[in-house]
């Protein structure tokens, strides 16, 4: 009902506010004087509250590291906590500036929802987890025809899922639901065998089990799932802020500046280091996107760069770094050239 | 106007002086220019409303229109009264909803009326003990959101029951486990179409031995049997048919598989919490219309019926009860409107009903003025529709009674 509620009120919102993309996000932004930004309701390692109340994860650091980009301080950032199925309506009606939940950036959701995806801070990939102790014997996705899947609505998942067993012939009954909560709860009740959800997801999910020995993350990986923070279309401008707060954590790992060696770096001789960190004489790195020229420093001091926060939020919980090494470890963490 | 002043010859003749006196202070004109002015204002809200939206819609890149619906769903859903697989369309996914909307909402309201109607007569009961647990029944029922009786079936009930390994073995070749309530499925074999013939033979039959006996026993006061007779017709005949027939009817009886009871008939955990949540919780409203109903039929009635030598079961049957339903009649409606409405909640455990599909299309396509639209529109159908016939039943029973 909330859901429903709260759809009712995004579509009154998108059918009754003018301004939308017309305003610049950025210019309402500094105004206010935090960014809104939509996440998990709680995904541990993504997203999730922490023992003092506050959202504190990988996609969290997402917001902070633009919050820091804008103020040079990383908590201006106030979180809308927002499921499957309410996070499209909340980044339509403007309630939130960005959106920065495990999002799936996909061809129909970057054309038909208004939004823009600003680039992609972890490459995941669908994949199962069962119940071993109910389950023996089964070791391979392929084995599960006929089993009761718990899936959650509104997501790739879910498409992907029916791909997957159409075309290796298999059956299944989804059991679906809208909250995330729900789902693991049903999961764990033992009304499906299986559970489905991005990876990452699969292993973050699994440590708040009761028994998390007892459940296994099946190998196959089915889909693509290339997950990011989105905004809407149509403000260039808050875009390249996003898009680029992305880069610079990227590039900040590459170039070996830590929040340790901050200081160093900022004295360092390195031309490139000095003109990412904008510490030449007559620096322009922030002026293209309406900030700070120090904003990478401040992005540093307050986040760190990506390895920094893969190493805090993901590592802990036992996801490998995989597909998101940096290019130059055979990974895909690629970032454009600040300059 | 002229005539109506004129029959109140006797007061002041001021409404035809201001009639004389101006247009604009004629009510009559008034009223036309204020309605046209609501009109004229409300056309525009509308226009407004609607125009404002598609621009802004526009201007944020969202598409808009109903054009989504002939595209492909890519989702499955778990049960489904028609056809449906993930290349069906948006718009057959929303229809799948519809009718498992529909389906909870019929069964759920027989089954509501049906348990209503017995506490509620049960708790005017004059045996002390029936009348103390229908009171409970109302009261607990009655008193909780209806969201935390679907919880408690589902969560409480339904999701603590052994897994389909250990399956409660029921009697009839049925099971229950946490995955739902199972039961064996009938097979018609060859010449089976005499069974179904014969059921509805007997029902013809029955309907018209009922009639026959109602005009002999007005007629001679002699009763006859119908109730026997009838049941007789309706079983006997189809078993008859079934042997002649060289008993054409298997069952399909569900077996452990590897995951889960297969063959069968399998009734989802999520349909029967929805079911009975539904059911139980609007039976409590129902007991208590029926019992304000029958309550509200004049004791005399009663006392009359009495005297005439109708025992109390015929009494309330003949006298109270056709009675009682002009009163219990509208208010009926509304709690039937209830539980078709709140079927919506649905979402919260699940069930693919209306809403947890129309969700799941509004994330797929992102539509979501669309999609809230076709919900209101459905519901305010279902509404207005089941407000219809309920009101012609109504008119039909306030016509008998006269």
């Amino acid at each position: 009902m909330k859901t429903v509620i709260k759809g009712i009120l995004g579509s009154a919102a998108l059918a009754v506010v003018a301004t939308g993309a017309s305003a610049s996000t950025l210019e309402e932004v500094r105004s206010k004087g935090y960014v809104q930004c939509g996440v998990h309701t709680g995904l541990i390692g993504f997203a999730a509250p922490n023992d003092d109340g506050e959202f504190e994860g990988f996609d969290v650091d997402v917001c902070r590291a633009v919050a820091a980009a804008i103020f040079g301080d990383g908590d201006a950032v106030q979180y809308t906590p927002t499921n499957a199925t309410e996070r499209f309506t909340a980044l339509q009606s403007g309630e939130i500036d960005m959106l920065s939940r495990n999002t799936t950036w996909t061809l129909s959701r970057d054309t038909s929802l208004g939004f823009n995806f600003a680039g992609v801070n972890y490459y995941d990939g669908q994949g199962f987890m069962i119940n071993s102790a109910n389950l023996e014997g089964i070791n391979s996705a392929l084995q599960l025809s006929g089993a009761a899947i718990c899936v959650q609505t509104g997501t790739t998942t879910e498409l992907n899922l029916a791909d997957y067993f159409r075309a290796n012939n298999m059956e299944y009954n989804p059991v679906v639901f809208q909250g995330f909560d729900e789902t693991n709860a049903a999961y764990e009740a033992g009304r499906c065998d299986a559970y489905t959800t991005d990876q990452s997801g699969l292993i973050a999910l699994r440590l708040t089990l009761a028994n998390p020995d007892d459940h296994v993350v099946l190998p196959e990986i089915i889909s693509k799932e290339p997950l990011g923070p989105a905004v809407r279309q149509g403000d260039d401008e808050w875009f390249n802020v996003v898009r680029w707060t992305l880069m610079a954590m990227v590039q900040a790992e590459e170039s070996g500046i830590t929040q340790d060696n901050l200081e160093e770096m900022m004295a360092s001789d390195n031309p490139e280091i000095r003109r990412i960190l904008g510490q030449e004489a007559d620096s322009s790195i922030g002026a293209g996107l309406g900030l700070d020229n120090e904003w990478v420093v401040n992005i540093v001091r307050e986040v760190g760069n990506y390895g920094e926060v893969f190493d805090r939020h993901l590592a802990p919980i036992g996801v490998p770094r995989g597909l998101n090494a940096l290019w130059t470890d055979g990974g895909l963490m690629y970032a454009m050239p600040l300059r | 106007m002229a005539t109506d002043t004129s029959l109140r010859g006797n007061e002041p003749p001021r409404a035809k002086k201001a009639a004389r006196a101006s247009w604009i202070n004629d009510p009559w004109i008034r009223g036309i220019i204020y309605q046209v002015l609501v009109a004229v204002a409300l056309i525009a809200f509308v226009y407004w409303i609607v125009g404002n939206t598609s621009e802004n819609l526009r201007r944020a890149n969202i598409s808009s229109g109903f054009g989504f619906l002939g595209g492909r769903a890519g989702f499955d859903v778990s049960q489904s009264l028609i056809d449906y697989s993930a290349d069906s369309t948006f718009g057959r996914a929303l229809m799948v909803g519809l009718f498992n909307t529909l389906l909870v909402a019929v069964i759920g309201i027989v089954t509501a009326t049906f348990l209503g109607f017995l506490i509620g007569v049960g708790r005017l009961s004059r045996n002390w003990l029936i009348a103390k647990i229908c009171t409970v029944y109302v009261e607990i029922f009655r008193n909780l959101p209806p969201l935390l009786v679907i919880f408690f079936w589902y969560l409480g009930v339904l999701s603590v029951l052994p897994g389909p390994r250990d399956s409660l073995d029921l009697p009839f070749e049925t099971f229950l486990n946490n995955r739902g309530f199972f039961m064996p499925k009938p097979v018609w074999g060859e010449g089976s179409w005499l069974i179904p013939l014969a059921f509805v033979v007997a029902i013809a039959l029955s309907w018209f031995v009922a009639r026959k006996a109602y005009r002999r026993q007005m007629a001679t006061g002699q009763r006859f049997p119908v109730l026997r007779t009838a049941l007789a017709l309706i079983v006997g005949l189809p078993l008859l048919a079934y042997f002649l027939a060289g008993r054409p009817l298997t069952f399909d009886v569900p077996v452990l598989g590897a995951f889960n009871l297969q063959g069968g008939v399998q009734v989802a955990p999520e349909f029967l919490s929805l079911y009975l949540a539904l059911s139980f919780y609007t039976a409590s409203f129902i007991a208590e219309i029926v019992r304000a109903g029958i309550l509200g039929v004049n004791k005399g009635q009663t006392e009359a019926s009495y005297s005439l030598g109708l025992q109390p079961g015929l009494t309330l049957r003949l006298v109270v009860v056709p009675q009682a339903l002009r009163i219990i009649i509208p208010p009926l409606t509304s709690q039937y409107l209830n539980l078709t409405k709140n079927s919506s909640l649905a979402v919260f455990i699940g069930y693919a009903d209306l809403v947890q599909i129309g969700q799941t299309v509004m994330n797929q396509t992102g539509q979501a003025i669309e999609v809230v639209a076709i919900w209101m529109i459905i519901y305010l159908g279902l509404s207005l529709a089941t407000s219809a016939f309920m009101n012609w039943y109504n008119a039909r029973m306030a016509l008998v009674e006269r």
